[in-house]
């Protein structure tokens, strides 16, 4: 309304009248135009306020489900379910846990079958071998026989001397990680699946993280829901899905 | 009508005789799925012949509507259970592996898009505060530098303020903790998402639409079957895989194994182990809903 007034007067002689009484008024009526027209310029941002986004802001407004990334549900093959550690039978650690084999990378083991004709060198030195190996694990102290058997290079070797297997390094880790082997022991810490109730399986220390490089590699997120002034109830009902609407070229809908 | 002794036509007794005849033969008139579904009971009401009659129903609905076989089971709570749920915010890197496997496993719609996990992200210097999380961050890799994440679905509190403003009483808690709605009591008044304070309920605003080739036909009655339009849903602890035995979906995705499920009142279970051990806490304590869904730090 008090816009329209305030444009009235450069549109031509009918508002010849308009002009003149205002002319003619007090200072009030400029007063009240300026009024109205705040409150008109208040109105308009609260009605064409865009949404509170964050920086970014052009997300979250596809729909996407599971079957977009049906790598994620590609699970590593299943061992068999074990109903509880068992006892060990050579009295090295109060129980074993069964666990899948190791995660080697294709043709590395046995170490021997290349270590056996090679002399120990415990020398911290640049490798001729393994240069896919970056040893971030406390790298200041730690170097290859650390962990590694120097004379049986198929075992591993905890801080006591003996020597263990590969299945078994859970307790080389809980050497230092103690906090983190009782949890795992008992479930706290790690993934378990299976059965809540019964039979579960294990995985090793070594199946989530790098021995080398123990610290989890950051991953990229599945995309974040849609914002609810993207969400088309109506289109969904009559049957458009969000790939139809997409070719339609109503993206920007709700801007 | 002189029997009256008014002389405004219609007794009020004939018209309401007249009515009730109309409705009784607009019912016999309809299909008996029709009528069945109108004059259905109360599912907790219902005699163990009339659960496989009315999962005998839903069975031909599935097929009709996504013209698949499915299993709809309604195991029953066992005793001796109450299901807990622990989850480790120093692991959880807020990757929303779990939010995806939750929509494959429980056949939320697609599109009106429904997810029952919502993952929060917070700042590090400013510790758990809902006011200051953020549902839509987007970053290129997760972990993001100085954020923790707190993913969020049904607390399953054992004081639960959904359960009791339902005015139908559609949704209720179990005898393993679970609560659970039956989506044909559900008359969609939408007070139980009001009465919820962690925003767990969802709403089928639209009608759900879900591709027949992603439906998980592997149902539960008041769990993950496909639902109508117009009622709420939420997360039943995977009612569907849990009753049985198997782990939820978002336990058995999560890539960290930040996800922790069992039997509360088994003391050998991780979850028993858990509250034992580490300081776990609830989301709005002060509300005494008193979840059986915890948070706690494992390092």
């Amino acid at each position: 309304m008090s816009q329209d007034t305030e444009d009235r007067p450069e549109k031509g002689p009918e508002n010849d009248e308009l002009e003149f009484s205002i002319a003619r008024s007090n200072a009030l009526i400029p007063l009240l135009l300026l009024f109205g027209l705040s409150i008109l310029g208040i109105v308009l941002i609260i009605v064409r306020a865009k949404p509170i986004e964050s920086s970014e802001g052009a997300t979250a407004r596809q729909a996407f489900g599971p079957a977009d990334f049906p790598g994620i549900f590609q699970q590593p093959p299943l061992e068999p379910l074990v109903a509880a550690p068992v006892a060990d039978a050579g009295g090295h650690a109060d129980v074993l846990f069964p666990v899948p084999a190791p995660p080697f990378s294709e043709g590395i083991f046995p170490c021997s079958t290349c270590h056996a004709d090679i002399t120990p060198n415990p020398e911290r030195r640049e490798l001729a071998m393994h240069e896919d190996i970056v040893l971030h694990h406390d790298e200041e102290h730690r170097w290859c026989l650390d962990c590694h058997d120097q004379n049986d290079r198929d075992h591993l070797r905890l801080a006591s001397g003996a020597a263990i297997p590969f299945t078994e390094s859970y307790r080389l880790c809980g050497q230092c990680h103690g906090t983190q082997y009782r949890d795992w022991r008992e479930g706290i810490h790690g993934k378990r699946t299976g059965r809540w109730d019964g039979a579960k399986r294990y995985l090793l220390c070594v199946h989530c993280h790098n021995p080398h490089s123990p610290r989890f590699a950051a991953l990229q997120p599945l995309p974040p829901p849609v914002r609810p002034q993207f969400l088309h109830p109506e289109d969904a009902a009559a049957g458009r899905t969000d790939a139809a609407r997409r070719q339609d070229g109503d993206g920007e809908h709700g801007h | 009508m002189a029997n009256t002794g008014t002389d405004d036509g219609v007794s009020r007794r004939d018209f309401l005789t007249a009515v009730g005849l109309a409705a009784a033969g607009v019912l016999a008139g309809c299909s008996p799925e029709v009528r069945e579904a109108y004059l259905q009971k109360h599912f907790l009401e219902l005699t163990p012949e009339e659960v496989q009659h009315r999962l005998a129903r839903l069975r031909a609905d599935c097929r009709k509507q996504f013209g698949r076989d499915v299993s709809i089971s309604a195991v029953p709570a066992r005793p001796d259970v109450m299901f807990g749920y622990a989850l480790d915010l120093s692991r959880c890197i807020g990757c929303r592996r779990c939010v995806y496997a939750c929509v494959k496993e429980n056949n939320q719609s697609r599109d009106p898009q429904i997810q029952w996990i919502r993952v929060l992200e917070m700042e590090k210097e400013h510790g758990i505060d809902l006011e200051r999380a953020n549902p839509y961050y987007d970053p290129e890799k997760v972990p993001d530098v100085d954020h923790f994440y707190v993913p969020v679905a049904c607390q399953q509190c054992r004081n639960p303020q959904c359960t009791t403003v339902c005015p139908v009483g559609a949704t209720w808690q179990e005898p393993d903790g679970i609560v659970v709605i039956d989506y044909d009591w559900c008359i969609g008044c939408r007070y139980c998402m009001a009465a919820c304070p962690y925003g767990a309920r969802h709403f089928n605003w639209g009608e759900p639409h879900l591709p027949p080739e992603e439906l998980n036909p592997d149902l539960h009655v008041l769990g993950n079957r496909p639902r109508p339009t117009g009622v709420v849903e939420k997360c039943t602890f995977c009612i569907q895989r849990v009753r049985t035995g198997r782990y939820p979906a978002c336990v058995e995705i999560c890539p960290v194994g930040a996800r922790k499920f069992g039997n509360l009142l088994d003391p050998e279970s991780e979850i028993a182990r858990i509250l034992k051990e580490k300081r776990v806490f609830v989301l709005k304590s002060e509300l005494n809903t008193e979840p059986k869904f915890y948070y706690f730090y494992g390092v």
